[in-house]
Formats: C-alpha cells, structure tokens, sequence
C-alpha cells in the first residue's frame, strides 16, 4: 500500500509566494480521517466477528457432542392420533392384533374364523379372509411364533391346527405406495393333524426356526404333542421337501395357560394357571425330559395373567394378576445343566398384565392392564420409558409397529387407538452403561461390551467398564514406564548437565513429541511385540537391572584414581558417559536372554508365564506401555524441564552456600518448589496417554476384557471410537454411545489439562514472587 | 561406599542414567527405521542353499535371507524340528522365497543346523513381478510366439530389451485407460447425471425435454464409436503384450512360463557391481516417490499417499492460518481483559491436549453427516442417494485437522504478539496511527515469526495425525488423485490416501504383513523425515526472523 495514493501534493498561494505544500488540503484530510476510522472500526468488528466466531465454533465441538448424547437420555412418547372403533363380531373373541411395516395397515385374528385388515387410521376394512377352517370345527386354541415372522396358528377341535402368516405386497402404482395383504398358509394351505387320534387341542404354540416350523400342542385329554416341519431342499431338483415328525412328550400339567417353543425348537415352557413355568428340554425330541419346575409369582394368590418371549425368543417376560412384570431366562449352572431363572423385576402395574407385546428388533416389549394402562418396557436397561392410561376398560391386545414408531391399542369393546410412538433409545441408561448386567445366555451379571453381531435378534452390550478399565490401564503402564524416565532425566537435564550439551539433548527429545504415533504404533505391533515374545528374560533383565548398572558403573568410575578422571571430566557429561554402559548392557542382556530361558524356564518363558496361569498375548499391556510411555516421555520431560530449570537461581545458590551439596539442594529445595510444575507435567502426559488413539488400535489385540494383567491387551475409549464408529448406523444407540465416549474422553483429557494448567499458572506466579 | 552413598552422587548417576535411555531410545528408533526403511531398495545377495525339511527330506531353497534370531531347542522341538538332545540353543533363518503362486509361501523359517552350504550363483535372477510378489529363478530360455529366440548366458541383454518393450506398452495400456477410457466414462457419468436432473427438473415443456433426450442420444451414440475405437486399439496392445515368454526354472528343478507381461523389472544381484546395485536402488527408490502402490499396497509406490497427505495439509494450512491468525489478535489486541477471557483462553490452550479422535468424531457427526448431507441436499440432489459432500472426503478431512491444529496455531500467535513490547505499540499510536494500522504496519510484521512456527508446527503434527482421518476422509485406496485436469480440477469431495493411514493399513490389514513389512519402514522413514524436516525448518525460521525483527522490537 502506498501512501502517496492518498494524500496528493497540493500547491498553495501564501502571501504571493508559490509554496509546495506536502499537506493535503482540509476536505481531504477530513476524507482521509473519516476512511482511517472507518476502516480501524471495520478491523475492529472484523477481528471481533472472525476470532470471537473461532472461539464459538471451538465450543461448538463441546456443544455438538453434547446434543448427539442428548437423546440416549430422553425417555418416550405417546402422541394418540387416532380414535376409532373396529368391528367387533358377537360371540367372537379378538385373537390378536398385529401392525405392518408401514403402520398403514393392522390386521385382526378372531374366533370368528376372520382375517380383517383394516386400516389404522381409521379402521376400515381393506380386506377381509375366511381362514378356510370347514364349518363343523371349532377353533379352540391360538398361538403366535416370534411377532417379526407373522407366523400364527390356530388349534381346531378335530386336533388338526391351521399354520397362517399375514403378508404383504407392495406395489408403487403412480409412484404410490400400495400395500396389498395378504394371508398365506405355510404348511400345505390347509389345516395339519396334530393330534393323530384327533382330540380336541385346548393350547397350542407355533414357532418357526431356521430349517421349519414347530408346532407344540396339548389336547383335551392332557397329551403334550410336537410336530416338526423341518423344510429341506433338493440338491438335484432345487425342490423344497417339507419333512414331518411327530412326538409325545412327557407329563404335561394339568391346567395349561399358555405353552411357548423358542426358535432353536430346543426348549418349550409350558405356563399353568397355578403359576408355574414347566421347562422341557425338546433338543432331543425323542428323549424330550421336564427339567423342572419353577413357581414364578411373587404371591401365591396371584396367578400368570401373559407370557411371552421377547425378540430372540431367550428371555419369557411374565405378568400376573397383580400387576408384577419379570423377566426369566434359561441360565446354565457349572453342571451345564440349564434353569429357568428369575433376572429382573419391571416396574409393575397397579392391576392384572393382561397383554404383552415384544418389539420386533429390540429386547423391548409393551405391556398393557385391566385397568387400561399401557407402559413401554425394556428389558436389558430395565427401563420404564412411558406409562400411561389410555383406556377406561381392560386392553385387548396391543400391536407395536415393526420398526417401533406406532402402537395400536385394542380394548375389550374394540375401542382402538393409533399412536405415534417415539422410543428411540431404550436400551441406553446409567446402569447399563456403568453397572453389571445380566445378559441374555449369561450365567451371571457382567461388564461386557459387545456392540454388534451377525444376528438380528442381538442383544446390545455397552458396558462403559471395559472400555474405561483398558484406558486406564494403558495409561497407567504407559505412565509407570515414562514418569520415571521423564522426571528423572529432567531434574538431570535442567540441573547437573552442561549447558552446551542440554542445548543439544533437549531439543532431540522434544522432536520425539511431533513423531506421529502411527509409527510408534506401527513398530509396536510389528517389531516391539514379536521381540518381547521372544526374549522375555531380556526384557525383564533390562527393566530391572538398569539402574543397577548404571549404579555399579557409577561406582567404579568413583574408585577411578582421580588422574584418570582429571583427562575424562564427568560433572555434567555423566549421560554421554553411560549411554555406551545402558548400550552394551542391553545387547548382553539380549543376548543371553535365551540362555536365561533355557536355565530357568525349561526354554521358554512365555510358556513358562502361561503355566503359572496367566494369560499371555503377544500384543499386550507391556508392549502398549513401552510404546505409549515413549510418546509421552517427550511432553512430561519437556514440561518438567522447564519447571525445574525456572527455579530461581539464589535460591539454588543460597542452598548450596549454607553448604548442602548438588544433591541435597536438588532433592530438598529445588524439586520441593519445582513439585507443582512436575504434577502438571504428569498430568498432561497422563492427558495425552488416556487420549492416544493409534498405539493401542495397533499395538494391542482390542479385545474389551476387564483386568489389569501386563500380559494381556485390552481395548480403549479412543481405540474402540476409530474401530465402531464408521461402521455403526447414524442416529442408532451404539452411534451415540460412542458420541459418549468421545464426550467423556473430551471432558476427562480437558480437566486433567485445565488443573495442570493452573497449577503451571500458580507456579508462575510463585517463581515470579520469589 | 557409604560415604558415595552420602555424597548423592548415585542419584546424579541415576537421574544421568534415566537420560541416558531416554536418548537410548530415541536414537534407537530412528536408526531402525532409518536402516530398515532405507535398504528397502537395495538389491539383496540370493542364496541358493541345501535344507532338511521336517520330514528329514532334503531340499533346495531358492531367495533371500530377510532376518535371523536365536530360539531355544525347546520351542523348536514343539515346533515339529528335530534337534539334537544335547543342543540347547538354534539359530533360524527367515528367508523370502518368492514364488508365491507356484509354492504358496513366499517366506520360510530355517533352522541353521539344517541348511547346507550357502551358494550365491551367477544367473540366479529375481523378477520383481505386478501380481503375486517376487520371483526368484534361472532364466533358461526366451520365447518369442511360441518359438525359441535365445537362450543360456546372452539371454540377459535381450530380456532387459524385451522387458523395456513390456513396460512401453504396458503404460501405453494404462494411459489409453486412465485419459481417453476415462474421459469416456466421465462424459457418461455427466450425462447420466443430467437425464436425471431433466426428470427432476419441473417447469420445462414436453418439446424442450425431447431436444435435450435427442441431444443426449446421440452425445451417447458418438461416444459408444470412440469407445469401440479405442476399445479395438486396446486389443492390438493387448496382443502385442501377450508376444514373449520367459521360461524360468526354479528352486525345485521345475520349469515355469512366466510372461513378459507381468514382469516389471528383474535383477541378478549376486552379479551386481556397486554402481549396478545403485542404479537399481535409484530406479526402485523413483519407482517408490513417483508410482502408485501394487499388490494389495505391498508393493510399488506411495505417491498417492504422499500427494494426498501434502494436498490434504496444504488445504489446512489455507483454513487454519487465517482464523488462527484472526483469533490470537482478537484475544490478545481486541478483547477486553479479564477473568471470562482468562478463562477462554484457558479453554483453546487446553483444547490443543484434546485427543485427536475427539475431533475426528466431531468431524464425523457435524461437518460429514450434518454440513455435508445438507449440502447434497441442497446442490446435489440429482445424485442422491449417492452422497457427494456427506461422505467423509478431502475437504473434511482438511476442515478437521485445521480445527484440531487451530489451537497450537492460536496459542503460538498469542506468544508472538505478547513478545512484543508495550513502547512498540505505544511509539506507533503516538505517532497517531489508528490500531488498526498499528497492527497492520508493526505488530502483524513483527509477530510474524512466531505465526510462521504455530503454522509449521501445525503442518507437521497434521502431517503425522492418523486417527481422526480414518474417521472423516482417508481410504486405503483412491480410485484418483484429488487433482487433475477435469473441472473442477481440485476435488473437495474425493477421498484421499494418507502416508501414516498407509502405514496403518498396509502394516495391520494387508493379507500378507511379511511381505509388506519393508514398504511400511520405508513409509514411516518417508514420514519421519517429511516431519522432522517441517519441524526442524519451524525452528530455524523462527530463529532466523527473530533476529531479523530483534532490533525492530527492542
């Protein structure tokens, strides 16, 4: 910028004389002035505007992350949308009601020997079907298999059972979406026998496995039947082949309420109305046995009132008579031998559970009252996201939308309801994430992280515990291998060591600081690992042994006869002095590590190691310490340096004057007032160890286990973000658990940072006042 | 001794010691990656030796000695060898064998007890091969279309000529695919994306809509006849490659046809002279800076990781130094002083210990799934579902890592303005020159030093950051570079391959890690001296314009 461009030369006549004047006339110079102040308040408000928005878009970050965790925190809502009656036949009783995909359509079982779909708005009958049942028979009993197969069966007088599905096509006629149900039978398209002598079925249950459908049965005259559709298909002919077998097993209860199979058609449960849950091991359906016998209410005047599997079919959710909600599954005892088990209690209803619906993709259910109140559950969480009152009369049935964002209420009167549900994150609340769990096949409550599998019906494990134990524990290793390094060689570099060679030793530490810890992790994992394998005794020699030789050499040098040590000077060049010494001794202490394992550990320790019981992974918390230690010894000798070195002089001098040596004025006066600067030191370190991301991904197995063992790996907060986040689902719960983590990992690093940062400031202030 | 004891004079020692390993390390490390990084290139000697298989049956081995070690006589008899009872401690060999298409292991263990006598013959030769690795061999005889041109001693002048041919026509091939195929399949992708613009577009006449259906036809039409043109000159080569076969016999006395087509370039290094021997590490070196990796990222070279790395820093150095910049003066010049400010001060400076997944996480959630996915919405809805900017790419990458740089950036500025000194300013105000050019005229130039270091600094710690990048735009393998010659010419949306991803990547995920193991040294060395320069150049600049500015500021 030129300034001539602004103030022109003018010419001036004054008292008859032509004078060049440099000043620029006074309109100009106004002009001149007012462009100066414009542009000085336009810096102003630029700089204002562009390094106050820096500041806000870094609170952003904190902000952002806290807004994705938000909603695993918010419960559940109800928003009725719809009020209507649907058609209820006389001397028809509702079977079930249950939602398609789309909410748009529902459809309703009846004794009645009806199929109606109708629509959820506002209940008018898209289709109606006539389950082809022959008029003489009766249907007696009804049974559905696992809510997303649509499987439902009806048992009939003559002990024959009808197998249906509702289905759905979906047409887009003009770009619109059409939905067409349908009812389709599965087995045959008519009805099946059961019973060969042909009673009458008083209950029946239906589930379809991977390979078929079963069909479990108890008749009028107390046989407990199973048939197995096992559908095979033809390796020529590309035929499917449907199989059947039929079984009696044995001693059905008297008084049955309701019976289940699960989808691996190895156990049955048969529920009685004096309150009992009847196992039977069926994996074996030729040698099927009743294992046992459990008695499941709380008092012994209620009795079962709906039972159901939840999604998976593992887990039965129970509800009696006085309104008690618990959740049972099959546990294995140390014999391998399974029993029914109590895990948890629901928040219970104020009267009898009558209707239960799971969710068809999570291990949540919905169960509804006599006393018209509908309260949405979920089992791993043990949460109680909503309750409420919906009706005046006794629910019916409720049918919970496949991808659980509608739920449709039918009372005794056939009075329906059409809700908008929003229950996005059940499955997450504070003890699922910090407290032990009982999951779903596991023998007792753990601490597991576990966040997706192959299968559907998975149940989420995100146990924070793991994750915060495997941090912690690569922090603390990495710590217990650099606080000494680094402080020790600090009080060394900032204290005893010559001026010209600190010059020169403290910047080569410090570029350690900007070595990407991709390479630290890198040799870790690639070299570090595999040479620890191999040469345990080395290792443990050298962390051991050092120090004791360096203090022997130490001590020779003392015994040297002084002309010696006149022509090698040491004050202050002991560290050159010894690296040759540490040098030499590592590569005896390797060399005669093998030696070692053969002597001592009949040839090889790490056998040896896991002959004594202890684990032993190649890539474990020794080798994470070692690689994770080095990165950070950089920052804490750097900052522990400077503290020590910034020690006001006289004091030093004042120390060493009355007479104490190096030494003493080293450990008595000048660590005691460098002490705060040293713990900010080790707080950073510990900051940046806790954060560090890549030399644990690649320097241990990352398997989420919770133990302190050296010789095992573990898996971190940061490492588990790098693996699960980009392949999990935006918006899903596991998506904003790890947000959660990062959360937390955002906070912990940042105090930690923020204490040492007023520690460091404090000393400041103290050095300064000295 | 009690007296040494008494002097503290151990504790010096010890304190010294704790140093000296310290700088043990240190030093240990680059030396090992230095060393194994760079001798990567360098031919290694092939030995041909006699080995006992575990099966006491005897064997020629064929390849070079990669490393040994010492293991105890216990572990190698669980390993299924056998030794002697009276041994204790054996000595194996790893040794790369190549082949990995005809034998199936391409690295062995052997023990030293077992191998015989170590040959190193004169026409043993290794083919550095595209596919399946290397290949170590005899060369017995070249085929040209099935019938014999040469073959025993001069064979070598001519299979050097021949393969030089190869190569000639090889990149020919590539070149006809990458620029006028991909010309082709871009115009493609264009109009695709128009049709469908056509159908979303609303107010637009029946007649209007059919000109441009015909005009789009026949675009099409045209480019099916170019394709078919280049599709035809493409065989030719294609043939022309397939001419000359080069017969080998290898380690187990078989014969193996190898095409001259898959050979990129082959050596007899137990026949090498020194300079031989560099002008080998020097094309292999060339090979490494300059060529796109091979095999899985086992082999060839890493320039598009090294282009994407300099690509994706210089994009953050663009966003970092400016708003950097602007909030150091704003904290320091414009804001009123006080407790608040202390405190965001405070705030930025910690950010800076903030782990760097936590803002690869943001990067994630705010700029690729938030910003991004509204801005496919709102400028790229004709390729939806397909995202454009709401996927992780280059452009995020860049906007993270200068977000996660901003406070090193801001804090080395903030120290720079308060070096200066109060008369400094208060000269320039008396003199009546506004702030505003008191900044612009004193403090910025005198300042400068220190902003050049935050932004080296910050240069050097994006250039080595890997885990946040795995999050919000590094792949292992780019299609293309985010550079070239079609407009826009700069792709912000491309994914980016990275050196220290690449390092991750080829070194944890690639199926064959011992093979890959020289290339990741190699990698890291690139890195670290790419980062110790950056860093050393920000010591020195920063030296050099404080004495330049010294006697202005005092």
């Amino acid at each position: 910028m030129k300034k001539k461009n602004n103030i022109s030369q003018t010419t001036s006549n004054e008292g008859g004389k032509t004078v060049n004047s440099y000043l620029a006339d006074e309109e100009k110079r106004r002009k001149i002035r007012r462009h100066r102040a414009i542009k000085d308040s336009m810096a102003r408000y630029g700089v204002g505007a562009g390094g106050g928005g820096v500041v806000v878009v870094l609170t952003l970050i904190f902000v952002y992350l806290f807004i994705e965790v938000l909603p695993l925190f918010t419960g559940a809502s109800l928003h009725e949308s719809k009020n209507y009656s649907i058609q209820v036949e006389e001397n028809s009783d509702t079977y079930m009601i249950a939602m398609e995909r789309y909410q748009e359509l529902a459809v309703k079982f009846a004794s009645n020997r009806m199929a109606i779909f109708f629509e959820t708005a506002n209940g008018k009958v898209r289709h109606k079907e006539l389950l082809p049942i022959p008029p003489d028979i009766t249907i007696t009993s009804f049974g559905k298999a696992e809510a997303n197969t649509g499987v439902v069966v009806f048992g009939l007088s003559d002990g024959r059972a009808l197998v249906a599905k509702h289905d759905y096509d979906l047409t887009y006629p003009d770009d619109k979406r059409y939905i067409d149900p349908k009812i389709v039978y599965p087995l045959d398209g008519s009805a099946v026998v059961v019973d060969n002598e042909g009673r009458e079925l008083k209950a029946i249950a239906v589930q379809k496995s991977d390979n078929g459908i079963a069909i479990a049965a108890v008749t009028i005259d107390d046989r407990l039947l199973l048939v197995l559709y096992r559908s095979e298909e033809s390796f020529l002919t590309g035929e499917v082949e449907v199989a059947r077998e039929a079984f009696e097993l044995p001693s059905p209860p008297k008084s049955i309420f309701k019976i289940l199979v699960d989808t691996t058609t190895k156990n049955l449960f048969i529920a009685d109305n004096a309150g009992n849950i009847h196992y039977y091991d069926i994996s074996e359906p030729d040698d099927a046995v009743l294992i046992e016998t459990v008695s499941v209410l709380k008092n012994k005047n209620s009795s079962i009132t709906a039972v159901d599997f939840l999604l998976g079919s593992v887990s039965l959710i129970i509800g009696d008579s006085n309104g008690n909600v618990s959740q049972w599954f099959l546990v294995r005892d140390e014999k391998n031998v399974h029993h029914l088990t109590h895990i948890r209690d629901f928040e219970p209803h104020e009267a009898a559970v009558v209707a239960i619906s799971p969710e068809y993709n999570r291990k949540g259910f919905v169960t509804g009252d006599n006393s018209g109140i509908v309260a949405i559950h979920y089992s791993t969480s043990n949460n109680t996201v909503l309750r409420q009152k919906i009706s005046d009369r006794p629910i019916k049935d409720l049918a919970i939308s496949p991808i659980n964002n509608a739920l449709l209420t039918v009372d005794i009167q056939g009075n329906a309801k059409n809700y908008k549900l929003t229950n996005l994150h059940p499955e997450v609340s504070t003890s699922i994430l910090w407290s032990k769990i009982w999951y779903e096949g596991r023998s007792k409550p753990e601490y597991i992280w576990q966040s997706s599998s192959a299968t559907d019906d998975f149940e989420g494990k995100f146990s924070i515990i793991p994750l915060a134990v495997g941090t912690f524990k690569g922090a603390i290793f990495a710590m217990l291998f650099a606080i000494p390094i680094g402080v020790m060689g600090a009080i060394y570099a900032a204290y005893f060591m010559t001026p010209k060679l600190r010059g020169v030793v403290k910047p080569t530490i410090e570029i350690m600081a900007a070595l990407p810890t991709v390479i630290l992790g890198f040799l870790a994992g690639l070299w570090l690992a595999p040479f620890i394998e191999n040469n345990l005794p080395a290792i443990f020699s050298i962390i051991t042994l050092t120090p004791l030789v360096i203090l022997i050499f130490a001590f020779l040098w003392y015994k040297l006869p002084s002309s010696w040590k006149y022509k090698i000077p040491s004050n202050g060049l002991e560290v050159l002095l010894l690296i040759p010494v540490i040098v030499v001794s590592w590569w005896i202490f390797i060399k005669i590590s093998p030696m070692i394992e053969v002597t001592f550990f009949d040839g090889s320790m790490r056998q040896w190691i896991t002959g004594i019981g202890i684990n032993y992974d190649q890539r474990n918390a020794l080798v994470v310490g070692i690689a994770m230690g080095f990165a950070v010894i950089p920052t804490i000798f750097s900052m522990a340096e400077d503290a020590i070195f910034s020690v006001p002089k006289h004091l030093t001098q004042g120390s060493l004057a009355l007479g104490a040596t190096a030494w003493q004025t080293v450990s008595r006066v000048v660590l005691l007032t460098a002490s705060p600067g040293i713990f900010a030191a080790v707080m950073i370190g510990l900051g940046r160890a806790v954060g560090e991301t890549m030399i644990v991904l690649m320097a241990t197995g990352n398997s989420p286990i919770v133990n302190f063992n050296i010789f095992e790996g573990m898996r971190t907060l940061s490492a588990n973000i790098a693996v699960e986040l980009p392949e999990t689902a935006v918006g899903s719960s596991h998506y904003r658990i790890l947000f959660l983590a990062a959360l937390v990992l955002f906070a912990l690093t940042f105090m930690v940072n923020t204490i040492a940062e007023i520690v460091r400031q404090r000393l400041r202030k103290k050095y300064s006042s000295l | 001794m009690k007296q040494w004891f008494k002097s503290g004079d151990p504790w010096i020692w010890l304190n010294a010691g704790a140093l000296s390993i310290g700088l043990v390390m240190v030093m240990g490390l680059f030396l090992l990656i230095a060393i194994r990084g760079s001798v990567h290139f360098w031919p290694a000697d092939i030995v041909e030796t006699i080995v006992i298989k575990k099966n006491g049956i005897e064997k020629k081995v064929v390849g070079e000695l990669v490393k040994s070690e010492v293991s105890t006589a216990v572990v190698m008899r669980e390993a299924g060898y056998k030794i002697p009872e009276n041994v204790e401690l054996v000595r194996r060999y790893l040794v790369k064998q190549g082949n990995k298409d005809v034998t199936g292991r391409d690295f062995m263990w052997y023990l030293e007890d077992h191998m015989g006598e170590w040959k190193y013959p004169k026409n043993l030769v290794v083919l550095e091969r595209r596919e399946w690795g290397n290949f170590y061999g005899y060369p017995l005889k070249l085929i040209e279309n099935g019938v014999v041109v040469i073959k025993g001693d001069e064979i070598w002048p001519e299979l050097a000529a021949r393969i030089k041919r190869s190569n000639r026509l090889f990149k020919k091939i590539k070149k006809i695919e990458k620029y006028d195929i991909g010309d082709i399949n871009r115009q493609h992708e264009y109009i695709r994306l128009e049709q469908k613009k056509l159908a979303i577009e609303e107010n637009l006449s029946p007649d209007q809509r059919k000109i441009k259906h015909e005009k789009f036809a026949t675009i099409l039409e045209n480019m099916n006849i170019i394709f078919a043109s280049h599709q035809k000159q493409l065989d030719q080569i294609r043939k022309d490659l397939k001419r000359d076969i080069l017969i080998v016999e290898i380690m187990d006395g078989s014969t193996v046809e190898i095409p001259l087509e898959k050979i990129v370039r082959f050596a007899r290094s137990n026949n090498m002279n020194i300079a031989a021997k560099t002008g080998y590490y020097g094309e292999r070196l060339w090979e490494y800076l300059t060529e796109a990796p091979r095999e899985a990222n086992t082999e060839g070279g890493v320039f598009p990781a090294i282009f994407g790395t300099v690509i994706m820093v210089l994009l953050m150095s663009i966003l970092v130094t400016p708003f950097g910049i602007l909030a150091a003066i704003y904290l320091h010049e414009y804001a009123k002083q006080g407790p608040l400010l202390s405190l965001i001060r405070v705030s930025v400076y910690n950010l800076a210990g903030v782990p760097s997944i936590v803002f690869g996480v943001f990067g994630l959630g705010f700029f690729v799934y938030f910003l991004g996915g509204n801005l496919d919405e709102l400028f790229f809805p004709e390729k939806l579902p397909a995202p454009t900017f709401g996927t992780p790419g280059l452009f995020w990458a860049s906007l993270t890592l200068a977000l996660l740089t901003l406070p090193a950036v801001i804090v080395a500025t903030e120290e720079g303005l308060a070096r200066i000194p109060v008369t400094t300013r208060q000269a320039s105000l008396a003199l009546g020159a506004t702030k505003a050019e008191t900044l612009w005229r004193v403090i910025l130039p005198l300042s400068a030093p220190a902003m050049m270091t935050g932004l080296i600094l910050a240069i050097a710690r994006a250039a080595g950051e890997v885990a946040p990048l795995m999050l919000v735009g590094v792949v292992k393998m780019a299609p293309s570079l985010p550079v070239d010659s079609y407009f826009p010419y700069i792709h912000l949306e491309s994914k980016i391959m990275h050196l220290g991803f690449h390092i991750y990547d080829v070194g944890f995920q690639s199926p064959n890690v011992e093979a890959a193991r020289p290339l990741v040294y190699a990698t890291s060395l690139t890195l670290i001296i790419i980062i110790v320069v950056l860093n050393l150049f920000a010591t020195s600049i920063r030296n050099r314009l404080r004495e330049k500015y010294k006697s202005a500021g005092d």
